[in-house]
């Protein structure tokens, strides 16, 4: 095995603490960037290392920060730890075990944006690790890595977290946004997108945690080495979170284009009590859901292939679904978990999952009809292509996918 | 009278700090959680203090209680159970624990033991899906996770906060 890139604290013990950080050259890319580097070449770098935001979308990083509004100022960059999908658990690794890895990355992302001021955007459960952050803020500041005239510069940084409160939406960039004006967590009509509207009306940057730890790598070895180590279509490496009837659970870095098979066989030490694999869910709850086969595990893990399976590589939240589980009942979960989610701003979903959730329900629970089943059909194609954000386009995924792949699970 | 400023005036200034003086509001979050800390729930008049000290008016503040879920309006126990049951966790043993551990305390999710103590509550995923059954608790220090647990673990633990309120 390699070593780690982003999971680098499980190579080296203690690397939390800032002199360990520090002695292994931690900063030197920030400090590097500041000292030698104009933001638009920093910005440069990052779109040649093909690094795509690791939230979900995968949408070119260097690409989004180029679209920032150069005539309106001051600029923002919020970091999205608001980490809530059912499935996904790495970015609270990498703030509990690298956070100056992620700090460093943050702080080289404010200064390609030209950004002073830098907010960290973290879902409210995750309260002992805005204090510990809080904590690693106030040590930065002392050694003089944030603060003003920052490596005899005139470049200055400071860095805020800030708590939401139970929200899943709040992971949507625009909702977050919303959320940290102080504000219920409603997604935005886009356009305008947040490069050139969004905190306080303001040109802003939302990136993932996992996204901005892999900055300081880049700047440090360069963009042909992080291309090196993906495929051509998805460069470097993705913290997978690996959960549901699996014997080894956890989050596993792997180089795009690695499989499935190698992280659920491998990493994951295979199904729990031996069980044949049934169903992939390879991005969390909102994903489509995949039927397993030799051609599915052999898939090498990147944006296109994955999409071409008929699903999403998403933000790498792979759930494992063995024959002891009926798709019904997988559905009748995530459509719950939406309707509890769902902001309540745009019809077609707020109205939509409350619907879903009544008809899945009866339909894992009750006796199953094939009224009912056409039904949720029915409500889900009606709602797709339909919602002001992907909260409701989430939702459907499931169910769409599960009754075409998994007929024999609701009775048809 | 605003009794939040004047129990937590150092606090509050920190917390203003953090956003554009023009952006108050931005603060309204964290003020509701230091309103909620002491009690475990946010008193009306809280809410109109809130308001006095961001210059905006209460029912923005009451309106974010409402959406987020870790803001509560109503007193429970002090300390809160919150068990994740969603898909990862159920997938292993969540829902079992959850009735095992409500039987135990005979009380229904959303329940309070008559003591005051413990309510139980059902909750959406909380970023600990590889380490089921697992719960948070939100009580007067904060939120801490509880993972890799099971109901015998979680009896210790409740016995421990019984005797440490009695002592």
């Amino acid at each position: 095995m390699n070593e780690h890139v982003i999971l680098r604290h499980r190579d080296i013990p203690d690397l939390k603490e800032l002199k360990i950080y520090r002695d292994l050259g931690g900063f030197d890319s920030f400090q590097k960037a500041v000292e030698s580097l104009q933001p638009s070449q920093v910005t440069e770098i990052v779109k040649s290392s093909g690094l795509r935001g690791r939230g979900g979308a995968g949408f070119p990083t260097g690409l989004k920060w180029s679209f920032v509004d150069q005539q309106n100022w001051p600029h923002y960059v919020v970091a999205n730890a608001d980490e809530s999908e059912p499935g996904t658990f790495k970015d609270r690794e990498i703030i509990e075990e690298n956070p100056f890895q992620f700090l460093e990355g943050l702080a080289i992302s404010c200064y390609a944006v030209g950004a002073e001021a830098g907010y960290i955007y973290m879902r409210g459960e995750f309260w002992q690790q805005a204090k510990t952050l809080d904590g690693k803020i106030k040590e930065l500041e002392k050694a003089g890595l944030l603060g003003n005239n920052l490596f005899g510069t005139d470049y200055q940084l400071k860095i805020y977290t800030h708590l939401g409160a139970g929200a899943y939406i709040c992971g949507e960039e625009t909702a977050l946004l919303e959320s940290l004006e102080g504000k219920r967590g409603q997604p935005r009509l886009r356009p305008p997108f947040p490069p050139s509207y969004g905190l306080y009306g303001k040109p802003t940057v939302v990136n993932n945690v996992e996204t901005l730890a892999n900055l300081p790598r880049i700047i440090e070895h360069g963009p042909e080495w992080y291309r090196s180590l993906g495929t051509d279509e998805s460069a470097g490496v993705k913290v997978f979170s690996l959960s549901g009837r699996i014997n080894k659970p956890g989050n596993y870095e792997m180089p795009f284009g690695s499989t499935y098979r190698q992280l659920i066989y491998g990493h994951g030490g295979g199904i729990l009590d031996d069980r044949p694999l049934k169903a992939i869910l390879p991005a969390g709850a909102s994903s489509a859901i995949l039927k397993a086969s030799d051609q599915v595990l052999d898939t090498p893990l990147e944006y296109a292939s994955v999409r071409k399976l008929g699903s999403d590589l998403g933000s790498g939240s792979v759930i494992v679904i063995d024959d002891t589980v009926s798709l019904d009942w997988v559905i009748k979960k995530t459509v719950d978990f939406f309707k509890h989610e769902s902001c309540g701003k745009c019809t077609p979903c707020r109205e939509g999952t409350y619907w879903m959730s009544h008809l899945t329900r009866r339909i894992a629970l009750d006796q199953k009809s094939s009224q009912d089943v056409d039904l949720l059909l029915d409500v889900a194609n009606n709602m797709r292509g339909k919602c002001l954000c992907a909260l409701g386009e989430f939702s459907v995924m499931g169910v769409l996918t599960s009754i075409e792949r998994f007929p024999e699970d609701f009775g048809r | 009278m605003n009794d939040l400023l004047a129990h937590y005036s150092g606090e509050i200034q920190e917390i203003l700090d953090k956003y554009p003086s023009d952006q108050k509001r931005s603060a309204i979050m964290p003020l509701l959680f230091l309103a909620q800390r002491k009690e475990g729930y946010i008193r009306d008049q809280a809410l109109a203090e809130i308001g006095q000290i961001l210059e905006v008016q209460k029912t923005e503040v009451a309106s974010l209680v409402g959406f987020y879920t870790l803001f509560h309006d109503q007193e429970a126990g002090r300390y809160r159970i919150q068990v994740c049951t969603d898909l990862c966790c159920a997938l292993r043993g969540a829902e079992e624990f959850l009735a095992a551990l409500c039987q135990s305390l005979e009380i229904q999710p959303g329940g309070t033991t008559t003591d005051g103590l413990v309510s139980i509550e059902e909750v959406k995923c909380l970023a600990a899906c590889d380490k089921a059954p697992m719960f948070q608790v939100q009580a007067e220090l904060g939120i801490s996770y509880h993972e890799n647990y099971n109901l015998e673990k979680t009896l210790e633990l409740i016995d421990n906060w019984r005797r440490k309120d009695s002592a």
